[in-house]
């Protein structure tokens, strides 16, 4: 049986040149320090990506995307479909956890300044990839034509529609029309499984090709000490390897006790539901447009808060660019405490908005 | 104008206009067509008797959805449903008798004036008349 195995691979060896991968994975290095834990949570978020694709691709065998079959169809696949209920609800919870996963990644990247020179573009790829991750979440928020995604995207689409010059065009765009209707939910359908998909994997591949190419980045208080490195492959692998079991068992369970709802059909010209609030990780902008006046000087209070929040976003993407200290390896506390801020800021508003409704 | 550059900007021209001609109608076909759509000034949006005073309903006026209140005094009053700040659909809070959106807390008097929330207009309101045992519901001038 061993000589087969060998055979084989001296077959395939000898016509992909695998060996040369092998030595490279096996003679390749990683830091391991008291933060290296925060390196695995890129390694998840791949694992749960890779989830998602193989559920999502399941959950195209039953899924119509139209508005009078779509919300069935997922009735369908919860009710009658064996073990549907468990792909839907896997893909569902895994979306969520692995968006929490982006953010714990992106700040701990933040927060080690892993971002400094030589990584920019690994950083700015990685920030590309939270905003596909979460454009996934919104349109496929809406495939279910639940009330709920159905008022969200109404809410979601105003957004865009509310940015100066291009407002209108990409609202047109994302809508395929005037209003959230079955062109939008063609569209949506296209975005979430032809246009993201192809995106996210070549950022993706640039982003772990860079990762590979540069390596890890050490946190500057330990630039001149010599710091312990593990193998590659085996060693690091197989940490990587433990952490996707521990979230996998997690999704499993949470699955199996708390299946994804399907909620009610979407219907247009119902009153919008109380309560109605979008996904977890769009909350804390959620609140702030619902807290900003109608009016800040002479701007309408909706497109000041808009505009803060994209001018917030190329400033954070911008960051390994302007921090000027950390690129020099030096200590950068003014940009520590603007990541503080930030974190303190989301969180804030998403736990007020769960637990002030009335606000 | 040597000839090495006059080459290279002739291919390079060349392959910009061959990759418009490409892109050009990728572009126009991804963006949505324009479809005209039937402009609907007045709909009959209930029957008397549909409605008991400070109760509301919310009806089809062309594309989009309006609401029809009829006031704790028997007043009928109709508006249109979209909120003017990110468009969700208004509900009739008959305990404050004012136009509610749950969004994002988007408050409207019966005159369609913001009272609070950050709606930045009011809201349109509609004419409303009743013929015989319908109620007619027409856009303003």
């Amino acid at each position: 049986m061993k000589k087969i195995g060998q055979n084989l691979f001296t077959y395939v060896d000898e016509r992909f040149k695998l060996q040369g991968l092998f030595d490279f994975a096996k003679h390749k290095k990683v830091p391991e320090h008291e933060d290296s834990f925060w390196y695995y949570f890129g390694g998840i978020a791949l694992f749960l990506s890779g989830i998602q694709v193989a559920t999502g691709i399941m959950l195209l065998l039953y899924y119509t995307p139209s508005i009078e079959a779509a919300h069935e169809s997922i009735q369908f696949i919860m009710s009658q479909v064996k073990f549907g209920w468990l792909i839907r609800s896997v893909h569902s919870w895994t979306a969520n956890i692995l968006i929490g996963i982006l953010f714990v990644h992106m700040f701990s990247t933040f927060f080690l300044k892993a971002y400094r020179k030589p990584r920019e573009l690994t950083w700015i790829t990685g920030f590309f990839l939270l905003i596909l991750f979460m454009a996934f979440g919104f349109s496929g928020y809406l495939l279910p034509w639940n009330e709920l995604s159905y008022f969200a995207t109404r809410v979601g689409t105003d957004i865009a529609g509310s940015l100066p010059f291009i407002g209108k065009w990409l609202k047109g765009f994302i809508l395929g029309g005037t209003s959230v209707s079955q062109a939008t939910l063609s569209r949506f359908f296209w975005f979430h499984v032809a246009l993201l998909p192809l995106a996210a994997f070549t950022v993706i591949v640039i982003h772990v090709l860079l990762v590979q190419i540069l390596g890890m980045s050490v946190p500057l208080r330990l630039k001149d000490k010599k710091v312990k490195e593990i193998s590659f492959f085996p060693d690091f692998i197989y940490k990587d390897a433990l952490g996707w079991t521990l979230i996998l068992v997690l999704v499993g369970v949470v699955c199996v006790f708390l299946p994804w709802e399907v909620g009610k059909k979407a219907d247009p010209f119902a009153a919008t539901p109380l309560g109605i609030k979008p996904e977890w990780y769009f909350t804390f902008m959620f609140t702030t447009l619902k807290l900003i006046p109608s009016h800040v000087l002479f701007i309408e209070g909706e497109q000041l808060a808009i505009l803060a929040f994209m001018a917030g976003g190329i400033f954070w993407m911008l960051a390994p660019f302007l921090d000027r200290k950390a690129a020099r390896e030096r200590p950068s506390p003014v940009f520590t405490w603007i990541g503080i801020i930030v974190l303190l800021y989301i969180v804030v508003m998403t736990v007020v908005t769960y637990t002030v409704p009335k606000l | 104008m040597e000839r090495r550059r006059f080459i290279n900007f002739f291919f390079g021209g060349s392959f910009l206009a061959t990759l418009a001609a490409f892109l050009y109608p990728v572009i126009r076909y991804v963006l949505p067509p324009k479809q005209a759509e039937a402009v609907q000034k007045k709909v009959a949006a209930a029957k008397m008797g549909d409605l008991a005073p400070n109760t509301a309903k919310i009806f089809k006026f062309g594309s989009v959805p309006a609401i029809l209140v009829n006031t704790q005094e028997g007043q009928l009053l109709a508006f249109s449903a979209v909120c003017t700040h990110l468009t969700c659909t208004v509900n009739y809070e008959a305990a404050t008798g004012t136009l509610f959106c749950p969004c994002h807390n988007g408050r409207f008097d019966m005159a369609g004036n913001v009272i609070s929330g950050p709606p930045p207009r009011p809201i349109e309101t509609y004419i409303v008349e009743v013929v015989g045992e319908d109620i007619f519901v027409s856009k303003k001038a």
